[in-house]
């Protein structure tokens, strides 16, 4: 449903994406991985239509996105949900402001009901107390549930969630990996693209998997062809070791 | 030797022209966002309630600065134009003669450069901290469009305050004035009010609004403007911040001349 075809992203002088083709099927949980600063924020910036590819087109259910107008642009986001990596909460509002947000700009419901669908996703993330409480008054963890609450309040068709469980302990990353799985067990239509460091939550969770590596997709397949792989990169990732064929720089 | 002078000559006009290009095109990339901000104004949603917010915001902010400024531009005024008058034994003209200047220039000027400096700059840190956590990038992925939920209540509760607060000002500058004339100059209540309704004429009550409003478009454009481009994290927020007020206060003066020139010729 989503295919990057030859994409290339470029900042001054530094390659970030190069010429990276790939795809991300429908209803999915699709899990991308790679080493910190591989580029993988800036992908799904890409798929947002937040950041215009260098070169190559980007098309989304047989669209490409780059010509989109500032207003069609605003009416295709409306399918996504988005998980910033840092949470990206509007610090002037409360929790509950934040959340009620995409709902009072969006929204056609009664104000009531808007609160209770407040409610409700805080309850899914597992904070249902803070309502009133300030993101400078939170933890990174506390915000990126915040964040992933207020992503979720629209039920988007497309859910993209930047290191949903970055910044927390190993009981609330479990809830919050079983979230993503609920949630997509939930909506059949609904399509899960999960960017991670964690190679035992995508193994355990994904669907389909994506590797980046040097701007390009070193592999993709289902779990089990990541298990069993033998390239070497991919084996180094998995390993976690310092030595192999992946650069650090 | 004259091949070299021609090229280092080359060099410096293309070195030139290169950076008029890019100043051109800077600011040509400025109107665009002006415009197209003014086109959100127009268009839904209509954000009363962030309008109401920043009117207070920079009203609340500005305006125990703008009293107590006021009252001083007009005390000094009447003491500096107080000591002339008396030369001509005229001291009755302070008052109008500083209701004038106040009216037509100083005020809308004053408080142009009092926003700037508290609003102004308050506008641009906080725009720019926004884009630099991403909380920009956030608002566009829900489809909110920023121009609309950021520059244009800013723009408009700007336009509503600044003449709002140039009268204060110049009210308040008068009574500064009138202290100093009644208190140093003797001069007569009435003669000093009947003075002002001679000399300050409703023209010049309407140069010095038009001043004002062309002012707080100046200052809430470049806050927004400065704000939604700026990059490079808490560092990025403070040159944007310092930035955006120079270019504020040098615009705001520019524009001032070029607005009284046109208002005085005709
Ligand atoms: N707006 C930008 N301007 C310039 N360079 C950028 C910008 N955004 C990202 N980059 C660069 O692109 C590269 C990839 O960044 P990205 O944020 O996508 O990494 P990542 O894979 O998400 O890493 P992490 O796991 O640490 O979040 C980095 O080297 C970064 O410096
Ligand atoms: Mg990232």
């Amino acid at each position: 449903m989503i295919y990057f075809e030859h994409v290339t992203k470029t900042f001054g002088k530094k390659t970030v994406l190069d010429d990276l083709s790939l795809h991300i099927p429908k209803g999915k949980i699709t899990f991308i991985l790679g080493k910190s600063g591989e580029g993988k924020s800036v992908t799904i910036k890409h798929i947002m239509g937040l950041m215009k590819p260098t070169a190559g087109k980007i098309m989304v259910d047989g669209e490409d996105i780059s010509l989109f107008d500032q207003h069609g642009l605003m009416a295709y986001r409306k399918k996504f949900g988005m998980l910033f990596q840092h949470a990206a909460l509007f610090d002037s509002l409360s929790v509950c402001e934040n959340v009620i947000f995409p709902l009072k700009e969006h929204g056609t419901m009664p104000l009531v009901e808007m609160h209770e669908r407040v409610d409700e996703v805080l309850e899914m993330v597992g904070l249902p107390e803070i309502k009133q409480k300030f993101p400078n008054q939170l933890s990174i963890g506390e915000k990126k549930r915040v964040g992933l609450a207020r992503a979720l309040a629209m039920a988007p068709k497309i859910m993209l969630y930047d290191e949903p469980t970055t910044g927390m302990d190993p009981l609330v990353s479990e809830m919050i990996d079983e979230l993503i799985t609920e949630v997509n067990a939930g909506n059949p239509e609904l399509t899960s693209i999960v960017i991670s460091h964690d190679l035992k939550a995508a193994l355990a969770t994904a669907e389909n998997i994506i590797m980046l590596y040097k701007g390009k997709v070193a592999l993709t397949g289902i779990p089990d062809d990541f298990r069993h792989s033998h390239d070497a990169v991919v084996r180094q990732f998995f390993s976690g070791r310092v030595e192999g064929p992946m650069e650090f720089l | 030797m004259s091949s070299y002078i021609r090229n280092k000559s080359t060099l410096l006009f293309s070195v030139l022209g290169l950076r008029i290009i890019k100043g051109v095109s800077r600011f040509g990339a400025f109107l665009l966002f002006c415009w197209e901000t003014v086109k959100h104004v127009f268009r839904r949603p209509y954000r009363f309630e962030l309008i109401a917010q920043q009117i207070e915001f920079i009203g609340a902010q500005s305006l125990n600065i703008v009293i107590m400024t006021g009252f001083f531009t007009g005390a000094v005024f009447g003491l500096q134009l107080g000591g002339i008058f008396k030369i001509f034994s005229s001291e009755a003209m302070l008052g109008g003669a500083t209701g004038k200047a106040l009216t037509r220039e100083l005020a809308p000027l004053m408080v142009a450069f009092l926003t700037a400096g508290r609003s102004g700059s308050a506008m641009t840190a906080e725009i720019s901290t926004m884009n630099v956590t991403e909380q920009v990038d956030a608002m566009e992925a829900m489809a909110v469009e920023p121009l609309s939920y950021l520059a244009v209540p800013r723009l408009v509760a700007s336009v509503i305050v600044f003449p709002l607060l140039t009268i204060i000002f110049i009210f308040i500058g008068v009574i500064g004035s009138y202290v100093i004339a009644v208190s140093l100059f003797d001069v007569d209540v009435g003669l000093f009010l009947d003075k002002i309704v001679w000399l300050v004429e409703p023209k010049d009550i309407r140069d010095g609004l038009i001043k004002s409003v062309i002012f707080s478009v100046i200052v809430a454009f470049i806050a927004c403007h400065s704000g939604l481009h700026a990059t490079g994290g808490a560092k990025g927020v403070g040159i944007a911040t310092t930035n955006a007020v120079v270019t504020m206060l040098l615009m705001v003066l520019a524009s001032d001349f070029l607005v009284t020139y046109l208002q005085v010729r005709w």
